[in-house]
């Protein structure tokens, strides 16, 4: 398809779309196991919540704050597209960098919010 | 002047008829999830703890259960489509059919267990 050249700008963006999704389909398996425990009461939860809090995956809620960042705004650019806007050379490649920046952005606040001193107990 | 049959322009279908279902609930789940996942994750980082009792308070509010459940089903809808097409970009043969079955069941196990589990907590069976 002639409208998805695959230009430089629109590459990088696609796959880095693509890779944030599939990183946040392994955060809804620790959502539903997050979940999972908390059904199943406050012994089990106390359990899985020592797993879930381990420095490797404090790592990996921060990945998925960047990775949510990103897929949402690329996710509207695309369905900019959809509707027929924006898919010139020029304005694809300017909506590249407004992806980046204000993913980037917004995952600085949303880490700044989720591990600044005080803000949850655990 | 159209070669497509007054029936074929009537039902909106092409050769495959069901061709852009794929596409259209990848946008469909995709702008349900702008706001779903905003709300999601807001209302996670505004829990003043994750204790069990502060959690299963949050879930077992109608609302928040209500939106949890759309979340979780609309979310692993939408994954599954964006895995699908992924592995039909690179994954080929016999290899395609397997992954394919294997990562639709994952998909289905984490979406009923996900709604399972809200729902069970949302009824007061989680202490």
């Amino acid at each position: 398809m002639s409208v998805y050249r695959m230009l430089r700008y629109t590459l990088f963006t696609s796959i880095t779309n693509r890779a944030t999704g599939l990183v946040m389909s392994l955060g809804l398996l620790v959502l539903v196991y997050w979940l999972m425990s908390i059904a199943n009461g406050a012994a089990a939860y106390t359990s899985a919540l020592a797993t879930l809090s381990l420095p490797i995956f404090k790592l990996f809620y921060a990945a998925l704050l960047f990775t949510f960042s990103y897929h949402t705004v690329a996710g509207i650019r695309h369905l900019v597209w959809d509707t027929g806007r924006g898919m010139e050379r020029h304005q694809s490649q300017k909506s590249a960098w407004v992806v980046i920046t204000v993913s980037v952005l917004l995952t600085i606040a949303f880490i700044y919010w989720a591990f600044c001193p005080g803000a949850h107990q655990s | 002047m159209s070669l497509r049959s007054p029936l074929g322009r009537v039902l909106g279908s092409g050769s495959a008829k069901e061709g852009v279902h794929h596409w259209w609930t990848q946008r469909l789940t995709s702008v349900a999830l702008v706001p779903l996942t905003i709300w999601f994750v807001v209302s996670l980082l505004s829990l003043p703890s994750f204790e069990h009792v502060t959690v299963v308070s949050w879930i077992a509010q109608s609302w928040t259960a209500l939106l949890l459940i759309l979340f979780i089903l609309v979310a692993t809808w939408h994954s599954q489509l964006g895995w699908r097409v992924v592995i039909e970009d690179y994954v080929h043969g016999g290899a395609k059919t397997i992954t394919l079955v294997l990562i639709t069941f994952i998909h289905v196990l984490a979406a009923a267990a996900g709604v399972f589990a809200v729902a069970k907590i949302a009824f007061g069976s989680a202490s």
